[in-house]
């Protein structure tokens, strides 16, 4: 027996995740100092022993604020990657089993939408919808909607003419039935492969809408929203920017070592 | 010439449906514009009568086919926030966004098509694996950390552009040229990447191909087979992808204008939401709109050039 190699890829990718996402994880319960408390003796301090990644323009430390933006980012994240695959699923689901004029006109659409970069089509949402930290979610959400729909609608359409699911419909089962005990399952490979992408698209769009100013808004401190910060002050203190867009960069790096594993 | 011009028509019917759905979300946002101008100490009357001077007052449907009237003849009408028409607003700007969005393509491709080709052609080697892991890296950057890290590198350190300093092309051509190098080169960068993923992964799969393995038999010589016959086929995928990034390159420069300090469209774009200034926020979508679908366009043409094998 050949045995399986080990890939550089897998263990690159998962201690790349493992020092971004574990000080995520215990962010959300706790961090060596208050993310939100001032000091102003500490302005712009540089990297020391006590704050290891050193302090922004309100002395505020910033591994503690990193560890409590990426969760934030993460969580915007998975809000909308969870958002946009289950609404996407469905509407992928429905026209891909059904077809006839509803199909049409919802992929006419869904053409247009995904011509979009989705950035802008976000940004169009946050325009209709606010800013703050839901609103992001639900608007990346709905602008990750289309990729999805498209994506599982081309699977459904290939399942749904294979014999199983022809003898699945002679025995007697019902539409509904087809559609999410049979033909769903069959599609899992597809969906986990787009929604790891879909994850680093989400961080990045976040990260961009939020360096934009119209991302989350203080006091929640998301990555994008830190590095817009940052980038005033990087002529003074270039390790906030450093890593702060380090973090993000050591993210989507994992999830797309990851992923290249998976598929 | 007939599949031109049936592309042509479904680009338009694409962007009536773009502009009837971006129009209507609009219309239907919860907040009166003309309450958030005169401030909520207005008057009843004086509020009715700026309802009907801005035409709030009159059916969706009949506002929706003026302002597509006029839009059509470049008139966007009139911004809430300033006195100004919307076109007026947008005219100096859009090319500057424009520039940057080609700027940034001409640089992708002059990085990415050359590398990919060259990785692929020595495959294996140390030199095609230091590319791939340096790729890689490349292509986790987000387009605005790549454009801070830029000026870090060119504009701090190495003293190459003054950070902020941008130039109009009025003032100085060559000093404007100079200045968007760097922001087109952080959209350039990360996409450039994906290019030559891409490019190398195709060329990589072609290798494996019949035709090329007859063309090898007849005695061809390798660099022959490989940018002869190869690069053609292997070009495909590679340009729909071109298509694609030029649509998102425009999303990069939006992002990298505020970077790098660049008025372009960027800049109007984000305070037209801030300050829920919707005729401005429509016609850009528009504006942006246009340039996707025109791009999807050329796309689909140069695609049925290099591929006459392209159904109708």
């Amino acid at each position: 027996m050949k045995q399986k190699k080990i890939s550089f890829n897998l263990i690159l990718g998962s201690v790349l995740l493992a020092v971004t996402l574990v000080p995520a994880l215990i962010g959300l319960i706790w961090t060596p100092y208050d993310p939100e408390a001032m000091n102003s003796s500490l302005k712009l301090a540089g990297v020391s022993i006590r704050h290891i990644y050193g302090c922004d323009n309100f002395g505020r430390d910033i591994f503690s604020r990193i560890m409590a933006g990426s969760g934030i980012t993460l969580l915007i994240a998975v809000g909308t990657v969870a958002f946009g695959s289950i609404i996407g699923t469905a509407i992928g689901a429905f026209t891909g089993y059904f077809g006839g004029i509803i199909d049409e006109a919802l992929m006419r659409i869904n053409d247009v939408a995904l011509a979009f970069p989705s950035l802008l089509l976000a940004l169009v949402m946050v325009s209709l919808l606010g800013t703050g930290k839901y609103q992001v979610m639900l608007a990346l959400g709905i602008a990750f909607v289309p990729s999805y729909a498209r994506i599982v609608r081309s699977e459904y359409i290939r399942i749904k003419n294979l014999d199983y699911v022809k003898a699945a419909r002679l025995a007697g089962a019902s539409d509904l039935r087809i559609m999410f005990v049979h033909i769903l399952p069959n599609t899992r490979t597809v969906l986990l492969s787009s929604v790891m992408i879909g994850f680093n698209n989400a961080i990045l769009a976040e990260a961009g809408l939020s360096f934009l100013g119209i991302g989350v808004q203080p006091p929640d401190a998301s990555l994008g929203r830190m590095l817009s910060e940052a980038q005033a002050y990087m002529f003074t203190n270039a390790g906030y920017v450093l890593f702060t867009g380090c973090t993000i960069v050591m993210i989507i790096l994992g999830f797309s070592l990851l992923s290249k594993e998976i598929k | 010439m007939k599949y031109v011009l049936k592309k042509v028509l479904s680009c338009i019917i694409t962007l009536f449906i773009v502009s009837l759905l971006v129009f209507v979300a609009f219309s239907l946002i919860p907040g009166d514009p003309a309450l958030s101008r005169l401030g909520t100490n207005a008057t009843e009357a004086a509020l009715a009568s700026l309802r009907h001077q801005m035409g709030l007052d009159r059916p969706l449907a009949v506002r929706y086919f003026e302002w597509l009237a006029s839009a059509i003849r470049g008139d966007f009408g009139k911004s809430y926030s300033y006195s100004m028409t919307v076109t007026s607003m947008i005219a100096d700007k859009l090319p500057i966004t424009l520039t940057l969005m080609l700027y940034s393509m001409v640089l992708m491709v002059i990085i990415s098509v050359p590398l990919g080709v060259y990785a692929s052609y020595k495959e294996g080697t140390a030199i095609d694996k230091v590319i791939q892991i340096i790729n890689q890296i490349t292509m986790a950057i987000p387009p605005f950390f790549s454009g801070i890290l830029i000026t870090l590198i060119f504009g701090m350190t190495l003293k190459m552009f003054t950070p902020g300093g941008f130039v109009s092309v009025k003032i100085s051509p060559s000093r404007f040229f100079g200045f968007m190098f760097f922001p087109s080169l952080a959209i350039a960068l990360p996409k450039s990447a994906m290019v030559l993923n891409l490019l190398y992964s195709s060329l990589n799969a072609e290798k494996k191909k019949d035709y090329v393995r007859t063309a090898y038999s007849r005695g061809n010589k390798s660099k022959t087979v490989f940018f002869g016959h190869m690069l053609k086929n292997a070009s495909i995928p590679t340009i729909t992808f071109l298509g694609m990034a030029l649509a998102d390159m425009i999303a990069g420069s939006i992002i990298i204008e505020q970077v790098f300090g660049i008025p372009g469209l960027g800049r109007i774009l984000l305070t037209s939401i801030q300050n829920r200034d919707y005729p401005v926020v429509i016609a850009i979508i528009m504006l942006i709109a246009c340039v996707v679908i025109v791009s999807n366009l050329l796309v689909d043409i140069i695609y049925k050039l290099v591929d006459p094998r392209v159904k109708d």
